[in-house]
């Protein structure tokens, strides 16, 4: 059992630390998106280990909370990328002319 | 405190495990993988795997209790939401060129080398390897 607990927190640790490294050395803006993505399901990995290991269901509502708001975050920064690349021209343009829908 | 004192509690222990080790494995992958693509490959294993894993787990020892559901409710959650953010996420770094396309052995999204200017992502992965092309 704690044996168990130790080995399960160090890897989620780990994990922990070596995601916040890439957050602070990610070269672009998508990189750091992927490692906060990575870093919250850890996160509400660790809130579901702690529900499991302790029998203590008061923080799986958290757990809900956490998994939306990992979504939330991705998907507005990415689109928010999106919004600034539609505004620098051309990134995208194919050789035949294919109507294409922005997002 | 509350110990192992079934099958079950085995089966979950074992599940937590691997979780836990596949959570390890994203953090390794994103630090040593080259491009963006690829960081998004190692980071989403627990998005899938890895949260089915843990909440199975949890389900385990957490069973009779009223928020069962809802640990399947996050499960469902996941599974639903892992695609459309990492569809979105690579749909943007293949436009603005954080993509290594040397690395690449297809590339169907591709026009072939008809493609007019040079990188004008802000961090262009490969810069200089395309534009000779």
């Amino acid at each position: 059992m704690t044996v168990v607990s130790v080995l399960v927190f160090a890897m989620l640790g780990g994990g922990v630390l070596l995601a916040l490294l890439r957050l602070g050395l990610g070269p672009s803006l998508l990189d750091r998106v992927v490692a906060t993505d990575a870093l919250l399901v850890i996160i509400s990995a660790g809130l579901a280990v702690y529900a499991a290991l302790t029998r203590n269901p008061t923080v799986v509502p958290v757990l809900v909370v956490v998994s939306l708001l990992g979504f939330v975050g991705s998907v507005s920064v990415a689109r928010y990328i999106g919004g600034m690349l539609s505004d620098t021209a051309d990134d995208d343009r194919r050789a035949d002319p294919v109507p294409e829908v922005r997002p | 405190m509350n110990g192992v004192h079934s099958v079950a509690d085995v089966i979950a222990m074992a599940c937590l495990l691997l979780g836990a080790l596949l959570c390890l494995t994203a953090g390794l992958g994103l630090l040593r993988f080259p491009d963006v693509l690829s960081r998004m490959h190692a980071g989403t294993k627990p998005q899938a795997v890895g949260v089915l894993l843990i909440m199975v787990g949890s389900a385990l020892r957490l069973a009779g209790s009223s928020v069962v559901w809802m640990l399947l409710l996050v499960a469902v959650f996941q599974l639903i939401t892992a695609p459309v953010s990492a569809h979105m996420i690579g749909r943007i770094a293949y436009r603005r060129r954080h993509v290594r396309r040397d690395r690449m052995l297809v590339d169907e999204l591709g026009s072939g080398a008809g493609r007019p200017g040079g990188p004008q992502g802000d961090e262009p992965a490969d810069g200089d390897a395309r534009r000779g092309r």
